[in-house]
């Protein structure tokens, strides 16, 4: 599908980019106009996703195979001739999306037009302000459509800087420290990343034809035609094709040491990004200094990335350490899930126990891809999804009343239910789908996970499983201190949310309820996709099994 | 006999356009005394007319003046990164407010910057170590004298002192060790060195101990000139008290010049050219003399030190100071692998360093000239007294950095896949995380730039346009080769051969 001859995945994610640079050359006393380009370019976006969201072919699985991908572009960026010791250089602008990056499209879309809404009240250089927010949304997009792992990595990268500033500048009163830290921490990782994605394209050949297209070594071999050229490749796709490793090169065979380390080099650059306990300590830092839009994103989408780059990298690629990690990785979850829980039952401050809760919440997701089962999977995927979307909710609902009292300590309110009906309704909507209430999103994802994990590994699940009652009972005690007791002298003047925010709270409520009562429509996404990917990661251990005997 | 020395003498005209300008330079100095346009001008021609005549030479693979000096793509490279500095060196200098102070003439000053360009141009080519030696002294020799140029100023006098025994001491050092590699083999000449050295470590003895010796002697003088630790002591000084013009000219082209030198020293000498090579385009070294460990030593302790203390830095050229320290380390682990591909990765970086060092010296001169302060706390809201140098400060520094999508992410990838097709895994991590810590002191420029406002706002910071341009003619490429570098590699692929080896 594509749109003035230009794909519409090139459209979705650069359109922010041609945003920013409308709003670079718009005067920055012009706030008003800035705003609402902002906002037509997300709108646009969002309108863009739903229009793949209707056009995407559920039938077809994607994962590694170029003829399950849709939406596909290709061109060549970079092409440079070989010479007589360093073979051709080819690097592809390739796009292409499956049910697992739809899902991610379509919640990118949605979070970063409802973080514009949000960015109203911005009233400090507005106009630097919405030009990274719009190039962070490029970047965000970019990191779920690339398929080329070198593109795949520049997106990545692209995102640091822009979230450097939205912290830094526009942050709370400790954001030099939170951004600083998210910046390193993040960093660190991607440089991890670095190395391996070096080591895979020193692995990996494909052949070329003359016309540019790849091919792998299996299909080069049969039909070897005229000047094919065998070339190193920074394709995804390739990479994931056991008989395209270079024999003797790095990361050739299987459950290698070298394959174990490349595959903990990309583990730590997501894990970082999800985050996964230990490298978590950057979350709640930055979240309670960001301003309330760029936790939104923060939670709503940067997060999952950390677990997209899993399944769309390391466990393709690497079945083999995926499987010889599972349980070690579904351990990592089980702590986040309890861990994250526990501290966020401790908190007083709001914001931070919202953060806390997301640390558990994305341990949900990480169990979940641990079970290497269908069922695990998709409930992961959806639970990123859902994830996103009640995340974002919880933060509006701290914005909301951080703008109006100006604190974020639990134990300073109370008695808010008649004060702010509005107000009450949509918190409780977002608290009960967050607790995982049946009927809500969030339920059915965090069933699935866990129903998934079971099968898989026992122990760990049941243990794991104790966080519902944890998550259960902070999520209600917050309710409780918020909106029931009496209602402190102070807070007596407080207004119910206005029409901004009510559009906002309700049109992520409602996919929130929709999800919950009907999810098929997502679930039908991904469904092909993920049953795919977990029959790559059972044949891997049959082979490997195999092998063994 | 004339009919060589004529032939060779056409391969150098490069160098002696060079140095006739500088004698044009001197000459017009005393004639225009009173019009201090016309030096510069006849240097800047000059620059570029060499300049032009070296790019000329591309493809030519030759050795002249009896194997003293060797032309080939490796040479016209660097002689190439040289002149381009020079020449940007020249448009600074114009506009800096540092130098062109009332009663102070800088007709010297601009024929002392030819002559050390001329230095470094040699250095690049000389294949005989009494060549290189003296290569070195012409570069040293006027670097000393540029940066003390400011006389009034007595940071300047003190680093040129600095410089000058710290100087001293390396060429004294390096003296001896050339000396000895004399001694052991009886010629000077860095391809009979190679023939000769597979007898003389063959015989045993002490052969390979001594060859040790000299090798580290040798390299201190290198070391010296990449300012690579432990050779690294009169960098932070010098180049904070030297004009920031030469500071600049210094990080960039005298380091192109080492680097040059040193590549093809350790390369012709100590290559075993009986060893089969499995893999095209890698070589290996004369049994009995691991010096690549040494180099790698030295590469992880420049990256590490000269991160290290930068972060804990206030004025930014001693901060850029300990900064090029660290990028002199990750250059020397593209030495380390001992191949072609480990060689265009350092010239990748080079072309790429060139642009962001050279821009972010630039625009910390361009504000030094309007706020009067280098120090790091002066640049507290500069971000809104001057968005544009900030912003282009802020991509340079993301560029030394090495994030994408600039250039200087394309010079580490490069030297990061050099290193782990070269089988350095463990060099590429530490380089990896090295990058790390220098995002942390980089990111402390523009935190005070963006994040923390002045105390007391000044008035916004107004520039030309013709600096604008300058700064444009550096952030563009910056930019430009981070999303698309085949260029950039094709030079460099295409520059790697070095005159007498395979």
């Amino acid at each position: 599908m594509s749109i003035f001859g230009i794909g519409v995945l090139s459209w979705i994610t650069f359109l922010p980019v041609a945003g920013m640079i409308l709003v670079l050359m718009l005067p920055k006393e012009r706030r008003d106009l800035i705003r609402w380009t902002s906002l037509a370019v997300a709108a646009l976006q969002l309108v863009l996703a739903v229009l793949i969201f209707l056009k995407f072919d559920r039938s077809l699985a994607g994962i590694n195979t170029e003829a399950g991908m849709q939406f596909l572009e290709k061109a060549s960026w970079i092409d440079i001739a070989s010479v007589a010791w360093f073979g051709r250089l080819h690097i592809e602008y390739f796009l292409g999306i499956d049910g697992i990056s739809v899902v991610m499209v379509l919640l990118t879309a949605l979070i970063s037009f409802i973080a514009v809404i949000s960015s109203w009240t911005i009233d400090r250089s507005v106009k630097g302000y919405f030009a990274l927010l719009l190039l962070l949304d490029t970047g965000m997009m970019g990191v779920f459509v690339a398929l080329d792992f070198f593109l795949f990595y520049v997106f990545w990268e692209v995102m640091l800087l822009p979230m450097y500033f939205l912290i830094g500048v526009w942050g709370g009163p400790r954001r030099e420290y939170a951004a600083i830290k998210f910046f390193l921490y993040t960093l660190l990782g991607s440089v991890l990343m670095l190395l391996a994605m070096i080591a895979l394209y020193f692995s990996v050949n494909v052949y070329m034809d003359p016309a540019g297209g790849l091919h792998s070594i299996a299909e080069g071999a049969k039909a070897l035609g005229q000047g094919w050229e065998k070339i190193y490749t920074f394709n995804m796709l390739a990479m994931m094709d056991p008989g395209n490793f270079v024999p003797g090169s790095l990361l050739a065979g299987m459950d290698t040491t070298w394959r174990y380390w490349a595959y903990g080099a990309l583990f730590i650059g997501f894990a970082i990004k999800v985050p996964i306990f230990p490298f978590h300590t950057w979350l709640p830092d930055a979240h309670v200094e960001a301003p309330t839009a760029i936790s939104v994103i923060l939670a709503g989408v940067l997060l999952k990335m950390g677990t997209y780059g899993m399944l769309r990298i390391s466990f393709p690629i690497f079945p083999d350490a995926m499987r010889h990690f599972a349980w070690e990785l579904a351990l990592l979850g089980v702590i986040s899930m309890v861990y994250g829980a526990l501290v966020a039952m401790a908190q007083t401050d709001f914001k931070k126990l919202i953060a806390y809760s997301s640390v558990s919440h994305m341990g949900i997701v990480v169990l979940g891809m641990s079970s290497m089962n269908t069922q695990g999977m998709t409930g992961a995927v959806f639970q990123m999804f859902n994830h996103g979307t009640i995340t974002a909710m919880l933060f509006l609902i701290v914005g909301v009343i951080y703008d109006r009292a100006h604190t974020r300590g639990l134990g300073e309110f109370g008695g808010l239910m008649n004060q702010m009906p509005r107000y009450a309704g949509a918190m409780t909507v977002a608290f009960f789908a967050a607790l995982g209430l049946p009927g809500l999103s969030g339920f059915i994802s965090e069933a699935l996970s866990l129903l998934g994990a079971f099968q898989t590994f026992r122990t760990l699940t049941i243990i794991g499983a104790v966080t519902i009652v944890l998550t259960a009972g902070y999520m209600l005690w917050v309710l409780q201190r918020v909106f029931l007791g009496t209602l402190p002298e102070k807070w007596k003047g407080l207004t119910d949310m206005n029409g901004r925010e009510t559009f906002m709270l309700a049109t992520l409520g409602v996919i929130v309820i929709a999800c919950g009562i009907y999810p098929a429509p997502v679930l039908n996404l991904m469904n092909s996709s993920l049953n795919h990917l977990s029959s790559i990661l059972q044949h891997t251990a049959a082979a490997t099994m195999m092998s063994g005997m | 006999m004339a009919d060589q020395i004529l032939k060779d003498l056409a391969l150098f005209t490069p160098e002696i356009t060079l140095t006739a300008t500088i004698l044009l330079a001197i000459l017009a100095d005393l004639i225009f005394r009173r019009m201090p346009l016309v030096v510069p001008a006849v240097v800047l021609t000059g620059f570029i007319v060499t300049g032009i005549l070296v790019a000329g030479q591309s493809g030519i693979h030759a050795s002249i003046f009896t194997s003293m000096i060797a032309v080939d793509g490796f040479a016209v490279f660097f002689k190439m990164v040289i002149m381009l500095t020079a020449v940007l060196i020249v448009v600074f200098s114009l506009g800096s407010a540092e130098l062109n102070t009332a009663g102070r003439s800088l007709g010297e000053y601009y024929a002392l910057l030819g002559a050390g360009a001329l230095g470094m141009m040699l250095m690049a080519g000389a294949s005989n170590l009494l060549m290189m030696y003296l290569a070195i002294e012409l570069s040293s020799i006027s670097s000393y004298l540029l940066s003390g140029y400011t006389r009034e100023a007595p940071d300047s006098s003190e680093a040129a002192l600095k410089y000058v025994i710290y100087g001293a001491l390396s060429s004294g050092l390096m003296l001896y060790g050339i000396s000895i590699i004399y001694g052991m083999t009886g010629s000077l000449d860095i391809y009979t060195i190679n023939l000769v050295l597979p007898q003389v470590l063959a015989a045993g003895g002490a052969g390979s101990f001594a060859l040790l010796i000299a090798g580290v002697l040798t390299l201190a003088g290198f070391g010296y000139k990449i300012s690579a630790v432990p050779f690294h002591f009169w960098t932070p000084d010098v180049y904070e008290g030297a004009p920031i013009t030469i500071t600049a000219f210094l990080s960039v082209a005298s380091k192109a010049g080492g680097f040059a030198m040193l590549i093809r020293f350790f390369k012709v000498t100590f290559i075993d050219t009986h060893a089969v090579v499995l893999t095209v385009g890698t070589w290996s070294t004369l049994q009995g003399f691991r010096w690549v460990d040494i180099v790698a030593v030295i590469a992880v302790l420049s990256m590490t030190v000269g991160n290290l203390v930068a972060v804990w830095q206030n004025n930014l050229k001693r901060l850029l100071a300990y900064s090029s320290i660290a990028h002199a380390g990750y250059m020397l682990t593209g030495v380390v692998v001992m191949s072609n591909e480990g060689l265009s990765a350092i010239m990748v970086y080079f072309i790429v360093y060139l642009f962001m060092n050279l821009g972010a010296f630039y625009a910390v001169m361009l504000i030094a000239a309007r706020t009067g302060s280098e120090d790091i706390d002066d640049y507290k809201g500069l971000g809104q007294r001057a968005p544009f140098l900030a912003v282009a400060l802020a991509i340079f520094l993301v560029s030394l950095t090495g994030l994408p999508p600039t250039a200087g992410f394309i010079g580490k990838l490069y030297l990061f896949a050099a290193l782990i097709n070269g089988g350095w895994v463990w060099l590429a991590v530490v380089g990896a995380l090295n990058s790390v810590i220098a995002l942390y002191y980089y990111v402390r420029v523009f935190r005070n730039m963006f994040l923390r406002p002045d105390d007391q706002p000044g008035p916004p910071l107004l520039i030309g346009g013709v600096q604008t341009s300058v700064v444009l003619a550096l952030l563009i490429p910056t930019l430009l080769f981070g999303l698309y570098f085949s260029p950039l590699v094709q030079l460099a692929q295409s520059s790697v051969s070095i005159f007498g080896t395979p």
